[in-house]
Parts: structure tokens; sequence; C-alpha cells
């Protein structure tokens, strides 16, 4: 029985009035050892998600749903029509003059910092002297109503004088213009094991960004409040930074501005930076006109205005013996980043981190450049860089494997880290929880990947126009934000006097399914069901400084801050009934919606009641940190990361010679969540994030004119995958051993890491076009039938 | 036109109940009056444009005395369009008691929603589907539907699927009418972010099993029949005019050039959400009883300006199965149902799925137009309309009513081949369709129609000169692709490079070659994985 097949297996019923029939909910995934689900628990069944229901009733509510407050007016940007230029002048008057149009508002008139609270505080809020990319904001039109304001945007004149634009990250490196200096990684001698190796293979490889094209576009609506106070609804997943960014701005504490997001229409790290562009946008407009303000981009500007994921361009040079084993490689990593640092260092340095993925890099010298284009600036998308590093090395032993004659899974498998020697990455951390090989050979024997590539290989030969290729590729993930910081996380867990319980804490919900596993969590720690706890909306008010929700940490991080902020209401409770009862308070337990001692049962809503007239505490918070981590900024070397989750995926797929078109036409999955908290959620996660990967590597081309103007900017030309690009066979099975360190359930991140298990369709390709003419096969990425003719005739 | 008249009251039937909008401008979206005018914020917007479904709702018409249902793009239909129809939103299909539709419930179970963004837009496309495959196949038990209830769908729908469905009304109630490759099909044009759609396609297939909801259908015709004819309407007023009668649209026509004239808006709705145009006064030729029609003749086919592309396209894929597939990839369901051939025609965009098939197939445009109070009209083959990039024949008083499709001849070799970055729903970078007859060996007839290599749908002349009386060989295929390729200098853009469209425009040729020599497995449409289980 696949995962899937699991997470649709029948449980036991969690609850019997549940209008929608039975739970459909599993034993855990899971055997033993490791943590065990309580014997009617809520985590580790397949709850629906908690909106579900909300959801496909059209009443779930996103920020633009929020009933507007009277008097709320609509903010349209207004872009910048050149890539980079002095701004000499805006002339305002023919939209000031349009129906509706009630303000213009440009950089003078933010109160505060003229430029973003970013990181590296090189982003201005609205463009002034300079522009520096197509679609830069440089204010905004302010009407009545959103299409009012959107008409009149297009009125103001920009005068503006044209300076050369860097458009090519390869023009930015000759010109050494960086939005952050280089950074390098070495270990052992790459030149000389260069040098002493058996075969050498040296080469260029260019991967394009993807937008994230979350469904919900970006939305802001701010409302000032009493005494200049602010409240932000934002649809961010990082409710914190958005109160900083819009404090700074307004020129006021931090604690004036309260940003509430109940739940973005997707985010894939499209909203973790962004959203705070947006806010700090409206506010800025409600602050000059004293009335609520609703910025929400319309798609296309959207595309024109956001960053994307960092498009990379590599020059590497790798040695290896006759085996395919790796003995040196020396790497270029070209990040376009755009015009501005963003989030641009940390996503460099995720795609060093990985440029390992799963094998052992002895000998090797990486050079990172974070090149400055004048482009949207690019910013974190689900993989955080991780997806740029390990498409590399995929790329690379893929083409050792076709020098040298060999099977591609063969050569992985000999490259892979050793458990007891070998287990050492470039960045110095030992990987401790390697299971790796094993991995790889049982989704070698599921998938029947031997049997299936020589299949393949014999139809290929009688095939004269279609050909078929199939590759396994492995993942190994790095879970922890890499700035040690961040690992850090608090929660509230409220119980009323009837029982129920109320969760909040700092994440966010974007649909990954946070708000269910935590429920489930504190379900769980309080014995109560599922049902009886509900997870409110992210509020800066209510969690302060919480970390974004990112870097695939939001379950782990959150749900343990919850745990604990409902495990000190369980110990207050268990003291209490130890007193009731007279018995060690380690003898009360919690499970099945009562509260026991060796006395007897008492239905939890009644001890909450008796407590509650006791004067016992019924409510608590929780903080959490993750252990063991430890990095070293300036050497890149250190213990960024908590564990690392593994996966890999074995697909298959076709492509036309005549004319480059592809399919994908069967794909097995095997990966490693822990002990899963939600199978249906991680099973949704692996799923959702393969197609998302496939995306990118297939169908979702940016393409930037030579003006430097995004001509795909919509849903007509940047096409992601459809219902039609997905296989029939698509099967996903969970490895079935929890995380070997203490998180929370036994449970692994599963947010990211999914996304590179696509890497096998792209590397499927290239053996796709090795059939048809044997060799090393350059494909960029993505593979459009253009560039896969391109591989062809190469 | 001065804006401060009373604008054409808007009358429709929402969840049963009459609704009346006034005073809603000839340019508003159905989704802004959705969201914004009636605070119905359940359905979404997404992209604006028609192209991701979050808007997706479901419009119902009486249609030879039963219901008709097609699920469409709220955000690029003007609301004025609505009038006279029936219309669910995601809100309308949870019931009194809170319990959900099959459609939704299917979605809950599947775990089909994960942001819930594109959630409603998927829950109409399958409530679309449950009433067009699944509500036939139901009991009349409370007697709601006429005794041949059980034959609903209109015959596209049949058709469409090709030989495996019969159409729903002939299968037995407890077959699942819903096959994976139809739920692809049908929710081609919604997109979704999160989940990578399997868990959406299994709740497409589980809907059947779910507990039955039936549509009082019965009751909503009878509404529908006191809302129609549209006497409503200000005379008076002329912002947003949908006349009935052919000879009521080429008067009206005539009296207002200026008019926009709009069909299914699938592209003029794009340029009032995204060019920002606002129109004074809008001709929906939609509502033209004759030209919502297919008509069949001996030697061709006439189908009506009003004619939806699904409709139109079932009419071509029923004369020639082989372009099942090749309908299937125009756009997604809920632009096809909205969209009209003639308004792809009347169009005339370089890239146009639709002109390069009817070029190739021979088709030709009838524009009508009343001059001196005589309805005049003239045919021309259809390359012949165009004159430029989006420029066409057409004087301001002329509407493009017809088009004529002749049926297939005895030994007609046709295909068509398109290239696009995506699989379903995307707009092709090369678009090919060849169709030649050849007798005794010899080509005796050509028309091959091109798209996206030119400024205009273009037939290739040269190349079928170059084919036309040769013996159907190999060498003749050689000369032919290289002047294939040397007749049209295509633009480079966002979906391909000039060069690789001119490649590729040979190298379809080749396919067509290998393909008439009885070669299979070498197009990827049709391509299937015998051992894929």
């Amino acid at each position: 029985m696949n995962a899937r097949e699991q997470a649709h297996n029948e449980g036991p019923v969690s609850r019997a009035d549940n209008p929608s029939g039975p739970q459909l909910a599993v034993p855990p995934v899971t055997p033993p050892p490791g943590p065990q689900p309580p014997a009617h628990g809520a985590a580790g069944r397949s709850h629906k998600h908690e909106s579900a229901r909300a959801q496909v009733a059209g009443a779930a509510t996103y920020v633009d749903d929020i009933a507007e407050v009277r008097g709320t007016l609509h903010a349209a940007p207004i872009l910048s029509t050149v890539a980079h230029g002095r701004l000499r002048g805006v002339d305002t008057r023919a939209a000031l003059a349009m129906p509706g149009v009630r303000e213009v508002i440009l950089a003078g008139d933010v109160p505060g910092d003229p430029l973003l609270a970013t990181f590296v505080h090189d982003e201005p809020v609205f463009a002034s002297s300079t522009v520096e990319h197509i679609g830069q904001v440089i204010g905004l039109v302010i009407a009545g109503s959103v299409m009012q304001a959107r008409r009149a945007a297009r009125r103001v004149l920009l005068d503006i004088d044209e300076l050369p634009a860097i458009l090519q990250v390869r023009d930015a490196l000759k010109a050494e213009n960086y939005v952050l200096p280089p950074v390098f990684v070495k270990r052992g001698d790459a030149a000389q094991a260069l040098k002493s190796a058996p075969h050498t293979l040296s080469g260029q490889l260019e991967v394009g960004g993807q937008e994230h094209f979350y469904l919900e576009g970006q939305v802001a609506y701010v409302l000032p409040q009493e005494q200049n106070q602010w409240l932000v609804y934002s649809s961010t997943q990082h409710p914190g930074e958005v109160q900083h960014w819009v404090s700074h701005a307004l020129g006021i504490s931090n604690h004036a501005v309260r940003v509430e997001c109940r739940r973005m229409g997707g985010g894939f790290g499209g909203k973790e930076t962004q959203a705070g562009h947006l806010a700090v946008w409206a506010a800025i407009a409600a602050n000059k006109l004293k009335c609520p303000v609703k910025l929400r981009l319309d798609r296309d500007d959207d595309f024109m205005v956001t960053g994307k994921r960092h498009p990379f361009a590599y020059d590497y040079s790798v040695g290896f013996d006759n085996s395919g084993r790796l003995h040196g490689l020396k790497l270029v990593m070209l990040a376009n980043c755009g015009f501005s640092a963003d989030l641009s260092g940390p996503v460099a340095d995720r795609a060093i981190f990985h440029t390992d993925n799963a094998y052992f890099l002895e000998d090797v010298e990486i050079a990172s450049y974070r090149c400055k284009t004048n482009t949207q600036s690019h910013t974190a998308f689900r993989g955080f860089g991780g997806p740029q590093g390990v498409v590399l090395i995929e790329s690379i032993l893929g083409d050792i494997a076709r020098h040298l004659g060999l099977d591609p899974l063969d050569v992985r498998k000999h490259n892979l880290y050793g458990i007891d020697d070998r287990n050492v990455t470039h960045y110095q951390m030992k990987v401790e929880d390697n299971i790796l090989a094993p991995l790889l050979s049982k989704l070698e024997q599921t998938s029947q990947y031997r049997r299936r590539r020589e299949a393949i290989s014999a139809w290929n030969a009688g095939s004269p126009v279609i050909k078929r290729g199939i590759a396994i590729t492995p993942v190994k993930f790095g879970i922890s934000f890499t700035a040690t910081l961040f690992n850090q996380a608090g929660a509230l867990v409220h119980v009323y006097t009837d029982g129920s319980v109320q969760v909040n804490h700092g994440g966010t919900e974007m649909g990954q399914g946070l708000n269910t596993k935590v429920a489930q969590i504190v379900a769980d720690e309080l014995g109560v069901a599922f049902e009886d706890v509900l997870a409110t909306a992210s509020d800066t008010s209510k969690i302060p400084n919480a970390s974004a929700t990112a870097a695939s940490a939001g379950t782990d991080l959150n749900a343990r801050a919850a745990q604990y902020a409902a495990r000190n209401v369980r110990d207050n409770l268990a003291q209490f009934v130890s007193g009731l009862d007279n018995c060690g308070a380690g003898a009360v337990s919690f499970a099945g919606g009562k509260i026991s001692s060796p006395k007897g049962s008492r239905p939890f809503p009644e001890v909450v009641r008796l407590a509650y007239a006791n004067r016992i505490q019924l409510w608590s918070d929780g903080f959490y940190r993750t252990p063991k981590i430890h990095y070293d900024k300036t050497t890149l070397t250190g213990r960024p990361f908590y564990y690392f989750a593994y996966g890999a995926a074995c697909t298959e797929v076709a492509i036309d010679t005549l004319t480059g078109e592809s399919r994908v036409l069967k794909v097995d999955i095997l990966h490693d969540v822990g002990t899963s908290i939600n199978p249906a959620i991680d099973i949704g996660q692996i799923e959702g994030g393969f197609v998302q990967g496939m995306g990118w590597l297939t169908t979702e081309q940016l393409v930037w004119n030579d003006k430097g103007y995004l001509s795909t900017h919509a849903p007509s030309t940047y096409k992601i995958p459809a219902t039609g690009d997905i296989p029939e066979h698509f099967k996903v099975d969970f490895w079935p051993e929890p995380n070997r360190e203490d998180n929370v359930f036994g449970s692994k991140a599963v947010g990211e890491p999914p996304f590179m298990l696509a890497i096998s369709v792209l590397e499927a390709l290239k053996e796709a076009v090795a059939a048809a003419r044997p060799g090393e096969v350059r494909l960029d990425a993505p593979a459009t039938a253009e560039n896969v003719l391109r591989a062809l005739k190469a | 036109m001065d804006i401060q008249s009373p604008l054409k009251i808007i009358q429709f039937i929402r969840g049963g109940e009459l609704v009346s909008l006034a005073n809603v401008p000839p340019s508003r979206t159905l989704l802004e009056v959705l969201r914004e005018d009636l605070g119905l914020t359940g359905t979404k917007e997404g992209c604006g444009e028609g192209d991701c479904g979050a808007c997706t709702v479901v419009l119902g018409q009486a249609e030879g005395g039963r219901m008709s249902y097609r699920a469409v793009n709220s955000c690029i239909k003007l609301a004025h369009s609505l009038d006279g129809q029936a219309l669910w939103t995601v809100e309308d299909l949870v019931a009194a008691d809170g319990s959900l539709h099959p459609a939704q419930e299917a979605m809950v179970q599947c775990h089909g929603s994960q942001c819930g963004f594109c959630t409603p837009g998927f829950v109409m496309s399958l409530f679309g589907m449950y009433q067009n495959y699944i509500a036939p196949t139901l009991p009349t038990a409370c007697g709601s539907l006429p005794p041949e209830g059980a034959a609903a769908p209109a015959d596209w729908q049949s058709q469409i699927r090709g030989p495996g469905l019969k159409g729903a009304g002939a299968l037995a109630p407890k077959t699942n009418p819903i096959t994976r490759e139809l739920a692809q099909q049908d929710l081609s044009g919604n997109l979704c972010r999160c989940t990578g759609y399997r868990p959406i396609l299994d709740a497409a297939q589980q809907m059947a099993s779910l507990p039955p909801v039936k549509l009082d259908e019965a009751s909503l015709l009878s509404k529908l029949e006191l809302l129609a004819p549209t006497s409503h309407g200000l005379k008076t007023d002329l912002s947003y005019q949908a006349p009935r009668s052919l000879a009521a649209l080429l008067e009206a026509r005539a009296a207002h050039p200026e008019a926009q004239l709009v069909a299914g808006c699938t592209d003029v709705g794009l340029w009032v959400t995204k060019m920002h145009r606002q129109f004074d006064q809008v001709l929906d030729i939609t509502q033209v009883q004759e030209l919502r029609h297919v008509e069949h003749y001996p030697h061709h086919i006439a189908i009506g300006a009003a004619v939806t592309l699904s409709e139109a396209f079932a009419a071509l894929v029923a004369d020639r199965p082989q372009l099942q597939t090749f309908a299937a990839r125009f756009a997604g369901l809920p632009v096809r149902n909205a969209g009209t051939l003639g308004g792809n025609v009347a169009n005339g965009s370089p890239i146009g799925d639709s002109m390069p098939l009817l070029i190739a197939l021979g088709a030709s445009v009838v524009l009508m137009s009343v001059r001196a109070g005589q309805q005049v009209s003239r045919e021309m083959p259809l390359e012949q309309l165009y004159t430029g990039y989006r420029k066409n024949l057409m004087a301001a008083d002329e509407v493009l009513a017809w088009i004529k499709v002749p049926k297939p001849m005895l030994g007609e070799m046709l295909k068509v081949y398109k290239i696009s970055k995506r699989y379903d729903d995307d707009i092709s970078a090369v678009c090919l369709a060849v169709n030649l007859h050849v007798e005794d060996g010899k080509v005796v007839k050509t028309s091959i129609g091109a798209g996206g290599v030119a400024a205009t749908p273009v037939r290739a002349l040269q190349t079928e000169a170059a084919l036309t009386g040769q013996p159907w060989a190999l060498q003749t295929v050689q000369q032919a692709i290289s002047i294939l390729r040397a007749e049209f200098s295509p633009i480079s853009d966002m979906r391909a490079s000039g060069a690789y469209r001119s490649e590729v425009l040979g190298n379809l040729l080749q396919r067509f070659w290998l393909e008439s020599q009885g070669l299979q497995q070498i197009n990827l449409e049709s391509f299937v994985l015998e051992e894929a289980a």
C-alpha cells in the first residue's frame, strides 16, 4: 500500500457528529521505534485541512474578501517603463483629472526612512532619482475604485533619461556589478584534484527563474486606528517583518502597528519579503489620506513588480575516475539577483550548501557571485537556492555517466555520502542521519528502474521519432534557517471555560496545512478531539517577533512551541487534578476528551470549569528554539542544519525529436517525512512540490526582452503545469523511519525538499536526448520544446 | 451617450431566486458585480484574463426545453451578458442545512484544497461536470425532469469525447461517467499551484459516488421562461444591446457602427480588464437565434457566429474525429464554453488556433449587413478576410455571420499540429494544419494553414504549389519542407524564436509525411505508454 492509499484509508472516526461523514484517518505510517501517537490521538492521521469546508464553500476569507470599512480607497502602482534611468519628473496632472482619483503618492510622501527596512537596506520605498527595472514602483494612484486607480496609474507621465541597463547575468559579472560581495568556499585542492583526475569535463549551464504564481496575488489592506496606530491585513508569510517595515517607513514604533494574516492564497516564498512592499506602500497612502487604503495588484503588475526565483548560470570543471567518482569540482555560480539584495545573500548561500546534494565533494572550490541586473529583485522561492545547487550537481553526474557509458544511477550511488567516512559536507557539517543508500536502493527496486531502463533502451532503438528516458535523482535538504537566530518560535494556547481550545502561533497558513498540524499536536497534548482546537489568524499582537514561515520549518518550530504552550496548561490541570484526587501529577493522563487519575476519569470541560473556579491559569505561552545549530557566516562553516530531509524520485519521460516537445509519463517517489503528523497533507506537499518543480524545469519560462521588459507576465504567456501535465502513474511512498533528531512528533519538514525531486524530470529528458544522439547533453532549463530541440541538435 | 440615464436592468436567476440589477455600466464584468456589488466574495480573481479559472461560475440556459450548463470565467464576462440566464456561484452550492454539494464534498474528502484560492473555481467546474455528466444519470425521483431528461447533455458533449463515451445519458447509473481523461480535459482551464492536481482529479471521479443532489430543473425552466424574451429592457437604452434576431442585429450594427461588437467576450474581456477600455455601447450577438446553431448541408456545415467554441468544435469533430485532441487543447473549457468560433475568426489573431485549421479545411466566411433596407451578404475564403495584424475586410456595418466548412471528401488527409509550451490551455508557438488529397499516388489538392508564423493566420500557398500535382513521395515532401521553412519569416517572441518556428514548421510537415506512411507512436499527443499502469 503506498502512502496515498494509506492517507485515504479509513481510520477511527474521530467525531460522531461530523456532518461530512466519517473522517478518513489512518494509523501513523511509521512503525516503531520513535514517538508513537496516542492510541486515539489526532496526530498521525489524515485530518482534513482545517479550512477545507470553508474553502470549498467560498467562505474562507482572504484579504480582498474582508468587508471594507466605509471610506476605503484603492491604490494602483505607477510602474517604471525603463529598465535603468534617471527619473527627472513625474507629471500627475492627467491622472489626477481622471474620475474618482483622490491622490497620487510619491517618494516625498514617505514620512520615515525613504529606504525599505530590508536586510541590506538598499531598496527605496518608491523610486525617486533613478529607476532600476521595468516595473519598479514609483508611486501610487489612489482612487475610489480599483479600476479607477488602475486606469489613472497609466496616465501618469514619467520623464526618464535612459541609462545603459545590464540585463544578462554574465554582463553583470563582467562589469562586477553585484548586490553583495562574492563568496568563496573551498575544501581540499580542487585544482590539483582536477589535474590528476583520469577524466575531466567542463561546461556551462543555465537554469531559469520561476514566478511564484500564487493564485492569490499580492494584497494589503491598511486601516488607520486611533492615536497613530495601524491595523494591516496582509497576505504575508512574515507578519512580523511587515510590522517592522511599515513602522520603519512611517517613522513610528513597532508596537503601534498590528499585522494580521488569517491565510494566504499561496505563498511559496513569494510573500516572504515581497508582501512587505505592498503593505508599506498602502500604509504610506493611508497615512497621507487618513483613511483605509487597499492595494491589490493586478496579476500582470504582480509579475512586473515582484521578484522571482533567482535564475542561475554556471561554469564548471569536474574531474572523475573510471567509475564516475568525483575527484574535484571547480564551480562558478552566478545568481541573477535583480536590482537589489533582498534575500539574495542567503539564497545564494543555500545554493552553495546544496551543491553537494547527496554527494561527497572532497576537493571543491565554489565561487558564488551575487550579480546585479536591471530586473525585478529576485527573492525567496520554495527551496531558496537549494534547487539551484542540486540541479547543477545532478546535471554534472548525469553527464559523467553519459561520458563514461555508465548508468547514471550507478554514478550517483557511487558518489553518495558515506556513513563512517566521506560524511562531512564542504561546509564542515557531519551528515549524521544519512539514509541515502537504502532509500535509493528501495526506490530502484519498487520503481523497477533497471528493468525499465533496459526496456526503454530497446524500445528507443526501434522508435524513429519518439525517444524515452528514465532517471532517478535523490534529494538531501538541510532543515533550519541558515541564519541561526530565526530558528525560534512562540505560541499561545488558550483553554476556555467550555473546554474549547484556541491556539495561536507565529507561523502563517498558506495552504501547507500548518494550522491543521499544529491543532493536531495541541489536541493530543491536551487529550481532546481535533475539532475542539481552533487555530486562529497570525497576529503580531499575539506572538511578537515571529520568524517568517519559511525554510520548511513552519511545523518544526511552531507546532513545538504550541506543544510546549499546551503542555504548560496541561501541567496546571494535572497539578489541579492531583490535588483533587490526592495523587501525583504524573499519574494524571489526558486522552479521549477525558482527564484521568487513578481515582477515575472526568470529561475535559468539567475539569476546566472546576479549575477555573479554583483560579487555575488556563492559558499559556510556549517557546521553542532549535537545538544543536550554529554557523559562522564569515567562513560559511558549522552546523547550519538541525537535520536533513531525504527523498528520491524515478521519472520517465518521452520527447519528440522533430519538435522537442516532451511529456512526463511515470513518476515514482520515495520521500522521508519522518513520522508523518498528517499523511494526506504531507502527500499534498510532496506531489504539489514535485509538480511545481516540474513546471520550473519544463514549461515555466520567464522571458525578458532586449529592453528588460518581462514579456511573460500573465498566465496567458507564463505556463505553470495544468491538469493535463500530470502523469497517470504518480506514486508516492513514505520512508518508514522517524526523524533521528528530536523533532515534533518525530516528523520531518516537508515544504521544500520534494520540490527538488523534479530534477529527475530534467535528468530523464537528458537521457531521452542522449538516446537520440549519444554523449553529454547540455539542456538548459526550462526544457521547453525549443530548448530540447536545441539540445538534440548540439 | 449620457451615462446618467438609467441603464438596462439585468435580470437573472441565482440560486433559484430572481435577481435584478440596475445601473450596471456596459463594460462592467460579472466578477466585479459579484464581488463588489453583491458582496459575493467566494468567487476569486486570479488573473483577470480567463486563464486561471479561479473566477469560474456556472451559467444555465434553456435549450430545446432543457437546461444546459456551462462553466465560464466571470472575470472576462460582461455582466450584461448574463441577462435572462441562470447563474450559480460557489456560495449557491451549500444546502440550507449546511451540507455540501458533491462537488464540494468530494474536494474535502480527497484533500483537494490547500491554499483554497483556486478551490471555488474548481468547485464550479466540477459542478458544471456534475450537471452535465452525473445529474442526467440520476433517477428522476422528484419528477422534476422530463422523462427524456436522462439524455440531457447536448450532442457536443458526447461527440467531443470521441467513441469511448457515448454521452452521459447512455450510461447505466452505476457507471461513473467521469473518467480521469474527462476530468483532465474539463479542468484544464483551472490552475492550481499547490496540489499538483492529483487529489482534484480524484475528487472529480469521486463525485458520482456521493449522495446525489438534483436541481429542480422544471422550476428553473419556468422561471427562465418568464425572463425571456427580454421585455424589461428600456427601449431607449442603447448601452448594451443583445438583439434576438439577425435582422435586429444587422439594423443595430448599421445604426451603431461605433458600438463594440462582442460575442463570447473571451478576448474583448481582456481589453476591459487589461487595457482598461470602456465602452459606451456594446452590441452582443450571442442572443441572435439564427446564429446560435450549426446548420448542416450536403456539402458543408455553416457555423453561426454565436456558436460557442465547444459546440463548433463538436461539429467539426463529428465530421473529422481526428480533430478531437486539437479541440480539447484549444484554451480551457470555460473559454471554449463562452468564446465563439466567429469571435475567434473575426478577431483574426495571428496565433488564434482555429484559423490555420479552417484555412486548411477550405472554410469561408459570410459577412452580412443591411443596406438600403436590404440584407446583403458576401462570402470569401477565410484567409482573404485578413489584411494585416488584427485587420480585416469587414466594413463598419458588417457582421461576420457564418463560417462555412466543407464536408470531408473521400481521400482527404487532414492533420493539425500545435506546438506550445504547455500541453493544455496554451497558445501555439506554431500551428500547422495540412489537408492533402491524394489520388493514384498524386497530390491533387492541397490546403495548408499556418499560425504563429506571420502577422495574420496564413495559407502556405508556395508550399501548396510545390505539392500539388506531384507524386506523394519523400522527394516531394523534402522539397516542400524547405519551401515551407522559407515561405514565412516568423518573429521571435516569448513563445519561441523565429528560427525555431521555421524549423519546426518543416518538421511538422515531415511528421505529416511519416504519419501518412502509417508510422504510429510518433506524436506525443496520441502517444500511449503500453506498460503504464
